[in-house]
């Protein structure tokens, strides 16, 4: 009973996530994969994306002091992050990657370094987000398990 | 077996010799298929793990390429596909493609977030069998088990081609005869011995064939019994059912032989653009041996008297006869000289204990009746694949013999190519195997596998130089002739050893060869041949740019785009003779010279030259030498990946893989092909 409350909340939460585009269709393809054998999937994956794209975040930012800057190199960073990130939904995320991979392609360095700061802040707050969802879920999950009809 | 068995039992193990194998999980399939996943990206990796459990797939994931390959070739029957990502750190995924689709021709799913129209037409052009977009959804997983069904049943249908009977329906050898008194390549004497020593073989062989087996392994002696018939018949006239019938191995079928010398005739094209050059190494060195009939045939039997004299340990042997296939100039060899291109990375070893006579024999024989014998149906492609190159090293360095002293300069050669082989697959034999498996996929591999399969080649080669060690340094001087011989003798094709006849019929060494004509202009005599088979390992990143080099090396003379680290590597080679071994006392100075001179190009070119050079400067210098810096290659391919290859890399790539030299002498049972059948 406390439990629905919370649950209409996480709907709601994932809803407006999606609703305003920080999360994509490939986020419930990982929903889709979480079942009882891995009940915390969803939030491993991003656990795991957050952690490992931390690395390329840092690599973007030194490459992007350098001068000049090596818009290959950029590029190349890039696509690895745009990679991961497509790969957990984050849509927001993915498009701020796409522009500032196409600055790379026409050399300009004012567009990439704005674009990148602007992907920072997306990722950045989809983080908080899908921290407090999380969360939510934990707490749900377990009695979410038990009260589930299955 | 028949195709509807085949559906029926959709054996998940792509076996090329029966599907009756069917054994796994033949009806829950595709449930259970096999799949090896490789992505540096964690995440994804993760995601596609789960996803792939989630179809029901029996999952094997890594996140890089080398670990991919190296697992690939622990357990080369251990998986059903590949999924691989394009862009990773430590190889670029169309590397890997033709590793994998060279050495174990598997099916390979390339995936990436790129969706550009270029990068989904390399997937095509370099063999994928399809190419994913990320992020991958589990529906599209879901029907990767058609692209196994789909490969297996292609190959089916080359045995069905091939020929109309199985191995049921071998006939009597006697008809043989006629066969071998009219055939071209070998003499009488050779097609009685040849005989005598396929049924020797066959009866070896009988312990080791499996029926059961679901891919067949073939292992030096197969090889040399298939040579043998194939030499026999002629190879224009070589069918498999024939071949199958002179080879008398139970437990082989039509299927086997067919999908085997397809891939021969492949190898034989990369070779035959060296052909010319051997052509007439062999007769020179044909006519130096009058005892060569004993000997030429360097035949599983030859080779293993040989070591029985104490002379060739069982490596060697093996070595030998790839080295023998390296030859492929001499005739009498040739089955023999086929079969060793597998085991020419072991070759070396044995060549040089053989003993100058025993070997010039060798290779006087293997080269003329590789030149006579096969026809060269290589185009000179410039190096579709590395593997081309590199076996045309190896070529080369058998050609070179006759330059110099017959039986130092075979066993250099051979070392040479062998080592080549034996670097690439740190094993030798197993160049050959996966160059035979990889013959389809070589044409579809195009340059990128063949840049693997020269890297191999070239780390085979330097592995080789371990056994060699010891002989090696007496052929050393000669060796280092070699190259240089080499170069000027061969107008442009840098391997004129690949050209032997044996190694033309790698056709699909062929394939990679157009690849890397187009890499290496000039180059022509790759020997694709058996390189594949080395190529096994480690230059997979560039290694195919390198045997373009290497290739270029020959044909310096060439106008191939590498044409100038191809002279860098030519003179790379003629410096290094000896001063490079200085390199950590072995090749590796020569592959460090080489590696400098290969800086001058391009970058690009410079891996592969570098990789090339490694190799050709292994294989130029003693063969200990290319012992050592096919360790170091083996060892390090990730140094070699990087970007730019440094000589610092190189250099401690090598000394790094001096290191590595110990561990992995004694690996010659690569890919199935067991050295332990070599009676020694």
């Amino acid at each position: 009973m406390e439990r629905n409350p919370m649950r209409r909340q996480l709907a709601s939460l994932r809803k407006s996530l999606f609703d305003q585009g920080y999360l994509d269709e490939q986020f419930m393809e990982l929903e889709q994969l979480q079942d009882d054998a891995n009940p915390n999937f969803v939030e491993e994956v991003v656990t795991l994306y957050y952690r490992d794209s931390a690395r390329l975040i840092l690599n973007l930012d030194h490459a992007l002091e350098r001068r000049p800057l090596d818009f290959s190199k950029l590029d190349g960073l890039m696509h690895q992050f745009k990679g991961s990130s497509s790969s957990i939904g984050a849509k927001k995320v993915k498009a701020e990657s796409t522009l500032f991979r196409e600055y790379c392609k026409y050399g300009n360095a004012e567009g990439c370094m704005r674009t990148f700061q602007q992907l920072k802040k997306e990722y950045a707050t989809l983080r908080k987000k899908l921290e407090t969802y999380f969360q939510l879920a934990r707490q749900i999950g377990p009695m979410e398990s038990a009260n589930r009809p299955k | 077996m028949n195709v509807s068995s085949v559906k029926g039992s959709m054996s998940i193990s792509s076996s090329t010799s029966t599907w009756k194998a069917g054994d796994t999980i033949s009806d829950q399939f595709p449930a259970g298929l096999r799949v090896l996943v490789v992505d540096d990206d964690p995440t994804c990796l993760m995601i596609l793990e789960k996803m792939l459990i989630a179809c029901l797939y029996k999952v094997t994931k890594c996140n890089r390429a080398e670990t991919a390959l190296s697992k690939l070739r622990e357990n080369k029957n251990g998986y059903d596909i590949v999924l691989s990502d394009v862009h990773m750190p430590d190889m670029d995924g169309f590397k890997l493609l033709e590793h994998i689709g060279l050495e174990m021709d598997l099916p390979v799913i390339m995936m990436s977030a790129d969706d550009g129209k270029q990068v989904v037409m390399k997937g095509v052009t370099h063999g994928a069998c399809d190419y994913l977009i990320k992020p991958v959804r589990i529906e599209a997983l879901k029907n990767i088990w058609q692209h196994v069904v789909r490969k297996r049943k292609n190959e089916w249908k080359e045995f069905e081609q091939s020929g109309s009977v199985e191995e049921g329906d071998r006939q009597p050898k006697q008809s043989d005869d006629a066969d071998y008194s009219s055939s071209a390549n070998e003499g009488n004497w050779k097609g009685s011995k040849r005989r005598k020593d396929e049924e020797e073989e066959t009866d070896e062989r009988d312990d080791t064939s499996t029926l059961k087996k679901p891919r067949v392994v073939w292992s030096v002696e197969l090889h040399q019994q298939f040579v043998a018939a194939v030499n026999q018949l002629g190879i224009d006239k070589a069918v498999p059912k024939k071949i199958l019938e002179l080879m008398n191995v139970p437990g082989l079928t039509r299927e086997n032989v067919a999908s085997h010398l397809q891939k021969y005739r492949l190898y034989l094209r990369r070779l035959s653009g060296v052909s010319q050059h051997q052509s007439n190494l062999s007769t020179i060195i044909s006519a130096q041996d009058p005892t060569f009939g004993s000997l030429s045939s360097l035949s599983g039997l030859d080779l293993q008297t040989l070591a029985a004299t104490g002379q060739l340990p069982a490596q060697s042997l093996a070595r030998l006869q790839a080295a023998g296939l390296g030859r492929a100039t001499a005739k009498s060899a040739i089955p023999i000289t086929l079969v060793d291109q597998r085991n020419i990375f072991s070759f070396e070893n044995p060549k040089l204990r053989f003993g100058e006579g025993q070997q010039q024999h060798m290779t006087n024989k293997q080269q003329v009746n590789l030149l006579h014998g096969i026809p060269t149906t290589m185009e000179p492609k410039q190096l579709v694949s590395l593997r081309h190159a590199a076996q045309s090293v190896g070529n080369m360095n058998m050609q070179v013999p006759p330059h110099g002293p017959q039986s130092s300069q075979n066993n250099p050669l051979l070392m040479q190519m062998g080592q080549q082989q034996q670097q690439q697959q740190s094993r030798g034999q197993i160049l050959v195997d996966s160059t035979i498996n990889h013959a389809p996929r070589l044409s579809s591999m195009g340059q990128p596998i063949l840049s693997n399969g020269m890297a191999t080649n070239v780390s085979s080669r330097s592995g080789i130089p371990e056994n060699i060690r010891a002989p090696g340094y007496s052929q050393t001087p000669s060796m280092l002739n070699f190259p240089m011989n080499h170069a000027s003798e061969l107008p442009g094709n840098c391997f004129p050893l690949g050209s032997t006849p044996g190694v033309s019929n790698l056709t699909s060494k062929g394939a990679f060869q157009e690849d890397v004509n187009s890499e290496i202009k000039g180059s022509g005599g790759f020997m694709p041949s058996y390189d594949v088979f080395n190529d096994l390992n480690q230059y997979k990143p560039q290694s195919w740019e390198l045997q373009n080099v290497g290739i270029a090396f020959d044909s310096s003379q060439h106008s191939n785009s590498l044409q100038g680290n191809l002279d860098l590597t030519q003179s790379a080679l003629g410096q290094q003779g000896f001063s490079s071994g200085q390199m950590n006392g072995h090749n590796r100075s020569a592959a460090v010279a080489s590696k400098a001179m290969f800086s001058t190009g391009n970058v690009k070119e410079l891996r592969s030259a570098q990789n090339v050079n490694q190799h050709l400067n292994n294989l130029l210098v003693d063969n200990t030498i290319r012992v050592k810096s096919e360790r170091v290659c083996d060892a390090s391919p990730a140094n070699i990946f990087p970007d730019h290859f440094g000589q610092d890399d190189l250099m401690s790539a090598l000394l790094k893989q001096q290191e590595s030299v110990a561990s992995s002498e004694n690996e010659f049972d690569f890919d199935g092909y067991s050295m332990n059948n070599i009676p020694v």
